[in-house]
């Protein structure tokens, strides 16, 4: 059975609300830190509503509503939400109230916001969605398996499945991070992979999808979604990525472009330059973590930007040169080289 | 899309026992976990019953084989999983197209809570190694590769109803053909956090929690975990062992009501068991047990007694809420209680609600109170409600 993407709703780093700001102007933050730009929330929820929404909860519901109003759908069969940190800014608040007042005279209002369950059960609220809801926490596999997940809700029969990735960075999770030495102490120019220093750089957004059977209007169709645990060889992800081009009747030469996860921390690119020595040899890459930062659910804005350049058919003017009109597009993501998510996006 | 999956193995660990002969030896003698909270440092020591679990992180850690500097979660997660993998009979899970798929709410947030009293001091100190699982899915990684299981692993949080979502997660994998063997379930260890959390909700109860009943104060918390070993017909049949049962049926529906309340009329609880019995192909007089969310607060036990009226009124089959032995578990809950729900079809026996002494007056039913042996005990529907609306009902049939 084949999936297809419908439609889209991003909140990034990037003007990814806004088309045309986004093909024009790309932007580069400094610093070690990406933070998300987020749009006037009244345009997606009520006020009084967005008012007792914690950040992440507002970046999600805002992509999820845009997501909805381009696909045209008003209410999704499912809500499928992959989260690797979950509701951070609420549970660093009831924490620190917490240990602050000694287990005492707290409110509940921070608890109540920091299951991870938050996001995808007020995008329920606000539609009065009572179908299928459930949210993954699986580090850098939360995309990937809530995107399965759907996928066995459309072959079981439901369609215009809302699924989505959501993460947020706060003060403290930037401050606890940065003490494994995953992020670069500063960021010099624009591009991840330019700079050789040690750590990549933190990001953080929010990426909703609808799911159909339906390739009619359609961005884009997920052809093939495969995620490899802990790999023990490099090797064993280029063999995957060829077992799975075979398995669509393609090869190496039909992909037009490679998105890679490629993140600019020397520790983690070794697979990354293993495979453009290897496999993606010739081929034209665009490591994406320079647009997004790096996060575990970053893959959801890898694949909004893929299925943006496969359903507009236009490459931002400051991409890389790429043969139009695009087929097929390879996502070759890894979180810290321990999660591997391979996607084969086609045109519909 | 229909083909039978069978529980092959289970396993579990709460305040009533460390093992499931040990679980059912006290559901067996009517007797509750509840008690002083001893081994989590918390000011709330004293002021609130809680089912905890009295084994140490460094016996938990000895019994597992794991270090005892692990998060509470995972050690009891390690527990349970190995005694349903153990109880399967499979040693070579690594093997074959192997699932784990695991629940919890907190993750490593134990470990969190001792860095978090460092850190505040100083951005510069605290232990990095106590946040380095404080991530749910870190907590289901150190488990799956304890168990050398890679071939699929996923964690699943939807507030109280995670685990019974990641039981059937693994049961609609192997129904497409994704995998063989699914070990699912969830644990929850109790935590500063949870307690002092549900505390400010003002819905733990100072004495013990009495589900269903008119006078009901609230919940306790527990901790726990529990797991199945879900396996299909083809590798049951190379099982040298008979089935426990079936999952039959399962559905997931959402309150969308509000996010910690459940809706008057139990919307999404109705849905859930709904939707669960039509997946299954039953009617709701087929159901000979009901194993109930039935926390004790005042909120959920009339949501849930409403949508059961609207599903089953005028006949009512046995209900108990098991949660008046174990507390509420939070993300082991659905985990453990699937466990006490093969257990009850295996052995033909149903649990008593302990402490009910007040019918609601709401409705006509009132739950089992003595421990009953030697029933029929065909299909089991057992029910999971979390916060934010997300009501998952599970159905176990006899082979």
């Amino acid at each position: 059975m084949k999936v297809y993407i419908r439609s889209a709703g991003n909140i990034s780093p990037q003007h990814s609300l806004d088309k045309e700001l986004f093909l024009g102007h790309r932007i580069a933050q400094g610093g070690s830190r990406m933070t998300a730009l987020e749009p006037d929330y009244t345009h997606f929820v009520d006020a009084k509503m967005i008012r007792r929404m914690s950040r992440i909860v507002k970046m999600g519901v805002a992509a999820a509503m845009e997501c909805l109003r381009a696909g045209g759908i008003q209410m999704p069969e499912a809500i499928i939400t992959g989260t690797a940190y979950g509701c951070l800014e609420d549970t660093g608040i009831f924490l620190r109230r917490m240990i602050d007042n000694k287990e005492e005279l707290l409110s509940p209002t921070a608890f109540i916001q920091s299951t991870h369950n938050t996001v995808g059960a007020q995008i329920a609220l606000l539609l009065k969605c009572h179908g299928y809801n459930n949210t993954i926490v699986h580090r850098g596999f939360s995309f990937e398996n809530a995107l399965m997940d759907a996928r066995l809700l459309l072959q079981e029969g439901a369609d215009n499945i809302l699924t989505g990735a959501v993460d947020e960075i706060t003060a403290d999770s930037h401050a606890i991070l940065s003490r494994f030495g995953i992020y670069k102490k500063e960021m010099h120019g624009p591009g991840i992979p330019e700079d050789q220093k040690k750590g990549t750089v933190a990001g953080e957004g929010a990426s909703f999808f609808l799911l159909t059977h339906q390739a009619q209007g359609a961005l884009a169709e997920i052809r093939h979604l495969e995620t490899i645990y802990k790999p023990k060889h490099f090797g064993d992800v280029e063999n995957r990525i060829q077992q799975l081009l075979l398995e669509s009747s393609l090869t190496i030469d039909d992909v037009d472009l490679v998105i890679t996860g490629h993140n600019g921390d020397p520790a983690h690119d070794e697979i990354d330059i293993y495979l453009s020595d290897t496999i993606f040899r010739n081929k034209t890459t665009f490591p994406f973590k320079q647009l997004s930062g790096e996060y575990p659910t970053a893959s959801g804005f890898a694949l909004w930007l893929t299925s943006g350049l496969i359903g507009g058919q236009k490459a931002p003017e400051w991409f890389p040169a790429i043969p139009l009109p695009l087929k097929h597009i390879l996502i070759c993501n890894h979180d810290l080289n321990a999660h591997h998510a391979l996607y084969l996006i086609s045109a519909c | 899309m229909n083909a039978p999956v069978f529980i092959a193995g289970l396993g579990v660990v709460s305040a009533i026992g460390h093992n499931a002969q040990d679980c059912l030896g006290a559901l067996s003698m009517e007797k509750a976990g509840m008690g002083e909270l001893e081994l989590l440092r918390s000011l709330q020591q004293g002021k609130l019953p809680v089912a905890e679990i009295k084994l140490s992180n460094q016996q938990l850690a000895s019994m597992t084989g794991l270090s005892p500097g692990t998060p509470r979660t995972a050690l009891l997660s390690a527990l349970a999983a190995g005694e349903a993998i153990k109880d399967a009979g499979m040693e070579n899970v690594q093997n074959s197209r192997t699932g784990f798929i695991s629940a919890n709410t907190v993750g490593g947030m134990d470990k969190t809570e001792e860095f978090f009293e460092s850190f505040m001091k100083d951005p510069a100190s605290g232990k990095l190694h106590d946040v380095v699982h404080h991530e749910c899915g870190a907590i289901t990684e150190i488990v799956a590769d304890h168990f050398g299981i890679h071939h699929f692993i996923s964690t699943v949080s939807t507030a109280c109803s995670s685990s019974a979502n990641a039981v059937f997660t693994g049961a609609r994998m192997i129904r497409h053909g994704l995998l063989d063997i699914a070990v699912v379930g969830g644990a929850d260890a109790l935590t500063r956090f949870t307690l002092n959390g549900f505390n400010t909700l003002m819905i733990l109860d100072k004495k013990y929690c009495k589900p269903f009943d008119e006078h009901r104060n609230g919940l306790n918390l527990g901790e726990g975990a529990g797991y199945l070993v879900l396996v299909s017909e083809k590798i049951m049949k190379q099982l040298n062992k008979s089935a426990y049962c079936t999952l039959a049926g399962y559905s997931n529906a959402n309150d969308a009501y509000h996010q910690t309340a459940s809706s008057p009329e139990g919307t999404g609880s109705y849905l859930a068991m709904k939707q669960a019995l039509a997946s299954a192909g039953l009617k709701p007089g087929d159901i000979d047990y009901i194993n109930l969310h039935g926390t004790g607060t005042s909120n959920n036990d009339i949501a849930e007694g409403t949508a059961i009226k609207l599903l089953f009124d005028p006949v009512y089959p046995k209900m108990s809420s098991t949660k008046s032995f174990t507390g509420h578990t939070l993300g082991a809950s659905g985990g453990i209680e699937a466990v006490f729900s093969a257990l009850a079809i295996r052995d033909g026996i149903i649990y008593p609600n302990l402490r009910f002494e007040t019918p609601m007056k709401e409705f006509s039913f009132t739950p089992v109170v003595r421990f009953l042996k030697d029933r029929r005990v065909r299909h089991v529907l057992s029910n999971s409600f979390g916060f934010g609306g997300n009501c998952s009902s599970l159905i176990f049939s006899a082979c």
